[in-house]
């Protein structure tokens, strides 16, 4: 089954290199559409119903935050990847806490981006190093943290901290799993969680991602 | 009166004035009928002429409403009915004047003239500056041309001039050295009050340009940024199009650049990075340029440096610059975590890996480098590889308790 992806950019020439890799490399992918705006991406979202929308985190009116918004309650069942060159860290969790599923950043081999794109289709959360280690400085407890309110989803268990931290290291899924000993389905669950308590927790709002903060 | 105009800063009235506007702008500003504003600055003018020098000093300090602000039209019975309470206003203030002593009975005449000369000449100020706002589109229609504006100004000045001379004038009996002290005073108290708009007027515009000055400057230094790096970058690649590795490290290296210029992150062109994430971000920079690959880099906490974390980086840069060399990767990765009792740097690539056993004596960037140094710091190295699964370093060094506390008041 291939799986139906949505473009969403706001430089054509990225769309078109995209696209190209993307048909030229797989035939399990299928790009049945692209937009270069906010409005041009729910109209044609709305249109396609696409499995996967990639998604730019920067766009005039509002990014992809903002698409995400305007989509999501309507269409809950497509799934959001965000694809994007930024580095800052409020900006990257943003889009995650809008509902996407995943954050690849834009320099990704084309392999890798087949790969995050099935993954996510099929309802697993994709994280790069850079969001694991971002991820991992908001849960962080250290002096200026935010206070922790509920536990369940202001903390990250032993385990879920081991998959970050080997995320972060650039370990894949199954390195992971064999590192840990526990199997690969095991990792995405924790990753799926991982993905759900920074969408949900109330810590983030609190972090302001300083590099005074970050200080140990 | 609308309610929400009332929390709004004062700003004169640009149209239904009489004078310059003030009246409306105070009655906007207190939400309250204009009527009743200019009725309490006519009575004020009866004594002793405060309300004549209450709004002089609102016209001078007040702004004009900026164009293209909405403006109710001026009504005409309102108008008249101003134009009754201003006159109403000067005749108080002459008869308040005439009863309160010869005195004030041979100055406020003169006085109410020459004010009336700089009142027309102000105005014309106010007129120039909103000219200015239309942008000269449909310039002048109720402005007047230039010439108009000449005959008006000069009017005002005849005006002024003629108060203070018959001020002057009045001023009989007073011997000879005296007058000429007194006329110098008062031509140079009507150049004075005649230039204030003028004076304003250049102190805006300085302040405006300033601004513009300063937008200015901060275009031209990215545009120099830009062109430094970026477009010399580009021509670069250009050149080298058939080498396909020489323009991954240009790119690469330009990429990382500009993510520092863009991101704030700590730029330290020269000096000697002071922040963990910014030794390692150099490090990685430095093997990136150096082995043409990506250093894939995350950083987790940070922490400012002390000898034995500088040692720390340098282990891992020599563990990046070992994997760039014979691993034969196109990627490194490369993870650091800041805790407080401990700092850990993991160095990983999927390359060839080797058998520890086997490395040549020739070879001694592990052995000495990674683990020399580590050691005399007290930190400790692992390695993790298999021939044909890659090469993990694995760098921990302990922090010094007094680092603890350092919850960074610093950048």
């Amino acid at each position: 089954m291939t799986v139906r992806v949505f473009l969403v950019d706001d430089h054509a020439l990225f769309r078109a290199g995209v696209r190209a890799e993307l048909d030229s490399i797989t035939d399990e992918i299928e790009v049945v559409g692209e937009a270069g705006s906010v409005g041009e991406a729910v109209a044609g979202i709305g249109h396609h119903r696409p499995d996967v929308v990639l998604l730019d985190v920067h766009m005039p009116d509002g990014g992809g935050a903002e698409v995400l918004r305007q989509v999501r309650t309507a269409l809950p069942e497509v799934v959001f990847l965000a694809l994007s060159v930024s580095d800052a860290a409020e900006d990257v969790i943003a889009v995650i806490r809008a509902g996407a599923r995943g954050y690849v950043t834009k320099t990704i081999s084309s392999q890798e981006l087949v790969r995050a794109v099935v993954r996510v289709s099929e309802g697993d959360a994709v994280f790069s190093p850079r969001l694991a280690g971002f991820v991992l400085d908001a849960f962080a407890d250290r002096p200026g943290a935010a206070p922790i309110s509920d536990p369940e989803l202001d903390l990250l268990t032993p385990r879920e901290r081991d998959v970050l931290r080997l995320l972060a290291r650039g370990y894949a899924y199954k390195e992971i799993a064999s590192e840990l000993f526990i199997s690969v389905k095991t990792v995405e669950t924790h990753v799926s969680s991982v993905l759900r308590k920074t969408q949900l927790s109330n810590r983030y709002e609190l972090s302001r991602w300083a590099s005074d903060r970050r200080l140990v | 009166m609308e309610t929400k105009t009332a929390v709004e800063p004062v700003r004169r009235r640009r149209t239904g004035r009489v004078v310059a506007g003030v009246a409306g702008g105070v009655a906007d500003h207190l939400g309250i009928e204009v009527f009743w504003v200019r009725a309490a600055f006519a009575a004020l003018t009866a004594l002793n002429g405060v309300g004549v020098i209450a709004y002089g000093l609102l016209w001078l300090f007040v702004p004009q409403r900026a164009a293209g602000e909405p403006e109710e039209a001026a009504n005409p019975r309102e108008r008249q009915q101003a134009l009754g309470l201003v006159a109403l206003g000067i005749g108080a203030a002459v008869l308040a004047g005439l009863f309160s002593g010869p005195l004030s009975g041979w100055i406020a005449g003169p006085l109410a003239v020459a004010l009336v000369g700089a009142a027309v000449v102000w105005r014309e100020a106010d007129e120039a500056q909103r000219r200015r706002w239309r942008d000269g589109a449909k310039s002048g229609i109720l402005g007047g041309t230039g010439r108009s504006t000449i005959v008006r100004v000069l009017a005002g000045v005849a005006l002024v001039a003629i108060g203070i001379g018959v001020l002057l004038v009045n001023s009989y009996g007073i011997d000879q050295l005296r007058f000429a002290l007194l006329a110098v005073v008062a031509t140079l108290g009507g150049v004075a009050v005649l230039t204030v708009p003028l004076w304003i007027k250049l102190i805006n515009d300085l302040g405006e340009e300033r601004r513009v000055r300063i937008r200015t400057e901060e275009r031209a230094e990215i545009a120099a940024h830009l062109h430094d790096s970026v477009l010399q970058t580009l021509a670069l690649i250009q050149k080298q199009a058939e080498q396909p590795r020489e323009v991954k490290r240009l790119a690469r290296g330009q990429e990382r650049q500009l993510r520092e210029w863009l991101y704030g992150r700590i730029v330290e062109d020269n000096s000697q990075p002071t922040t963990m994430s910014a030794a390692i971000a150099k490090a990685s920079g430095e093997v990136e340029d150096s082995f043409a690959l990506a250093v894939q880099q995350v950083v987790v906490g940070d922490c400012h440096l002390d000898p034995n974390l500088y040692a720390l980086v340098q282990a891992a840069r020599e563990a990046m610059v070992n994997a760039a060399k014979h691993a034969g990767v196109a990627e490194i990765s490369v993870y650091g975590e800041v805790e407080p009792e401990r700092v850990t740097v993991f160095v990983r690539d999927r390359g060839k890996g080797f058998d520890p056993q086997t490395v040549p004596e020739d070879r001694h960037g592990l052995a000495d480098s990674i683990g020399g140094r580590m050691d005399r710091h007290g930190g400790e190295v692992r390695i993790r590889t298999r021939l044909g699964e890659g090469t993990e370093v694995q760098l921990m060094m302990p922090r010094k308790t007094a680092d603890k506390r350092e919850t960074g008041a610093r950048t």
